[in-house]
């Protein structure tokens, strides 16, 4: 079974995302850990990207930050070592695909799986190109998450079948960042995925409140936070660890 | 495998979040239905005609072709379309499919404003709301554009991210396609981003090159040695190319923005300097660094200050049907002028930068052969940051 598959064992899984490097590599690395510490089950580390077309203003600014603090992915991936050595928990890349692109797909992957990171969200990757990354994910037993949106109900069966890891569920139409609520019909998508498959399910885009994740709770096994830390950490800076584990501590599914 | 669909060799696909899938699908499914419905084409043929002002003259520009003393040089006047250029094609055709598709609002993304222009006006025509995307840099570069479409009902959102230029607003516009998707259509503006896109807006636009080959048979009983252009995305010259592509006699050649040169950082050569990636839904070149970050590009054309081009041109590059070649602000601003002063025709600063290759290239070539350049649009726009560029003062 793997880390990510695991994660989900017996319990709700909390996903927290922050970007690579930002502000700095260093924070990034500490960041990790203390969230490990603080009840997070998996954490997701979003690769810097100069034009993150799915992302909300918070993300975006993150991104920037890490690119001017000097972020790259082999920076990342030294980084990431260093982590791997300190902490079991599952550890997933989000990456437009372009910086895969042009690493190199194969080099990535093996990159990838020397410091142990378990799976991959591509937002650029519909089902329709997964073809881009199949072999070399598989060669590599990097597991590349599946993603379905509230648009997706008839494509859910082709969507999920084959789905590795845990299910991406995106919560509305938009890009990432926090939303006061949610409006959505994502219940009804979900009870499509189970019917399909025992592949687990995660909510994402716009939760940021602990009652907002447990609201979520109830209809998939987990709940992915990202811009409400990722507006911690702009407004802290080096200084976050303390502020995103306190309020990591707050959650609970 | 690769997803066949909508590739042109290896580039093309359709690399855009799960959202926007379905309507994507929708999109192909309803252009496919009616681009051969006999009551879409004559409607969309009405508004060619009655609307935009085709077919555009085949202008043979007699003292240029004296002055250069070579190939006889012919301009295809894309400028003398409604709303002053070649895109006012391809919005006529989305706009009217997006009604068809029962869309109401739609949006789309500008760099020089020329696009953003011609969508609102379509937009006012079919009684669709709009909302246009430019760069905060493109708005003071192009503050008369901005007017013109608040003039024209359109609601124009300035860009602050990234770079501030046309990619910023493609990002944008696609952000606020996958927020607001039902009511809405992304009218996008070249032969980019994800299929259909490439295959649309082409599609819209090679009545360009259908004139250009009606036109010159009719006035010189041959084809044209060469076809000049310049690209951006590109939708002007593939216009102009797609006829010709199987006339492997004619030479098809694009004109990139080489900006303040193309050994410098300041430049937007795709093809020349670019390398593959994956951005804005496509596989195609792309003026990246080694991580895959996007470069910040530059031209004096907010239009062709772009780091990508469309996915055909990348594969007409590979299989060398076509040549792309890279022209300085420099050299622009001196065709723009030179245009102006020699025939009276003030061109697009885009445009431009095809004038200043025909420059180089027609006093090489025999007496007989013929060059046809797409003069895709007018240079009124262009006259304050030409005047700028130059260090004139003038008050608008």
């Amino acid at each position: 079974m793997s880390r990510i598959s695991k994660a989900f064992e017996g319990k709700k899984a909390l996903i927290a995302f922050i970007t690579g490097g930002d502000p700095d590599i260093e924070t990034t690395e500490k960041l990790i850990i203390a969230m490990a510490n603080s009840g997070v089950d998996i954490i997701e580390i979003g690769i810097p990207f100069s034009d993150p077309a799915a992302e909300g203003i918070v993300i975006q600014k993150a991104s920037e930050r890490a690119l001017r603090g000097g972020c790259t992915v082999d920076k990342l991936f030294d980084a990431l070592k260093r982590v791997r050595e300190k902490t079991d928990i599952p550890l997933l890349f989000m990456s437009y695909i372009n910086p895969i692109f042009v690493y190199g797909k194969e080099r990535f992957m093996k990159n990838c799986k020397e410091c142990g990171i378990d799976g991959i969200i591509v937002p650029d990757l519909p089902f329709e190109e997964r073809d881009e990354l199949l072999a070399e994910c598989q060669q590599h037993s990097i597991e590349q998450i599946a993603m379905v949106a509230p648009t997706s109900l008839e494509r859910v069966e082709m969507l999920v079948k084959d789905a590795k890891g845990f299910i991406y569920c995106v919560s509305s139409l938009g890009v990432t960042g926090v939303r006061s609520e949610i409006k959505t019909d994502i219940a009804e998508i979900i009870d499509r995925v189970k019917a399909v498959t025992d592949t687990p399910t995660a909510i994402g885009f716009g939760i940021s409140t602990p009652q907002q994740a447990k609201e979520m709770a109830n209809f998939a096994q987990g709940v992915i936070v990202g811009s409400a830390i990722v507006k911690i950490i702009e407004k802290h800076g080096r200084d976050c660890i303390e502020p995103v584990s306190r309020f990591i501590k707050e959650f609970s599914l | 495998m690769h997803n066949k669909k909508g590739r042109f060799g290896e580039y093309g696909g359709q690399y855009v979040s799960e959202t926007l899938m379905k309507n994507l699908k929708e999109l192909e499914e309803a252009y496919l239905r009616f681009k051969e419905a006999p009551d879409f084409q004559a409607q969309l043929n009405g508004l060619m005609q009655n609307y935009a002002g085709r077919p555009s003259l085949l202008y043979f520009a007699e003292k240029m072709t004296a002055e250069l003393g070579g190939a006889k040089i012919y301009f295809k006047r894309e400028d003398l379309n409604h709303t002053g250029s070649h895109k006012i094609n391809n919005v006529l055709g989305q706009v009217l499919l997006a009604k068809k598709m029962g869309k109401t609002r739609v949006i789309a993304e500008t760099g020089a404003g020329q696009h953003g222009v011609a969508t609102a006006t379509a937009a006012a025509l079919m009684g669709l709301e709009c909302e246009i995307f430019m760069g905060k840099e493109d708005t003071e570069r192009q503050a008369l554009n901005v007017f013109r479409m608040e003039l024209l009902g359109a609601k124009v959102h300035t860009v602050t991210s990234g770079t501030m230029t046309l990619k910023d607003a493609v990002n944008e516009t696609m952000r606020e396609w996958v927020t607001r998707i039902d009511d809405t259509h992304y009218v996008l503006g070249s032969v980019m981003g994800p299929h259909p896109f490439p295959t649309i807006v082409r599609d819209f636009q090679k009545v360009i090159g259908k004139e250009i080959k009606e036109q010159l048979l009719k006035v010189e009983g041959r084809l044209p040695n060469a076809i000049i252009a310049c690209i951006g995305g590109g939708s002007n010259a593939i216009g102009a190319f797609y006829e010709f592509i199987d006339d492997k006699e004619v030479r098809l050649i694009g004109c990139e923005a080489a900006g303040q040169g193309v050994e410098t950082p300041k430049n937007a050569a795709t093809i020349t300097n670019g390398t593959v990636g994956i951005f804005h839904g496509m596989k195609s070149y792309f003026c990246q660094d080694e991580y895959g970050q996007i470069a910040p590009v530059h031209s004096i054309s907010a239009g062709l200050d772009y780091p990508g081009i469309g996915p055909e041109h990348a594969h007409l590059s590979d299989i060398r049907r076509a040549e792309y070649v890279a022209v300085t602000d420099d050299e622009a601003v001196e065709a723009f002028e030179y245009l102006s002063r020699t025939e009276g025709i003030i061109p697009a600063i885009e445009s431009a930068h095809a004038v200043a290759y025909l420059k180089k290239l027609a006093p090489t070539m025999a007496k007989n052969s013929i060059i046809v350049v797409n003069l895709s649009g007018r240079g009124d726009k262009d006259v304050a940051a030409v005047a700028r560029f130059k260090g004139v003062k003038i008050d608008e």
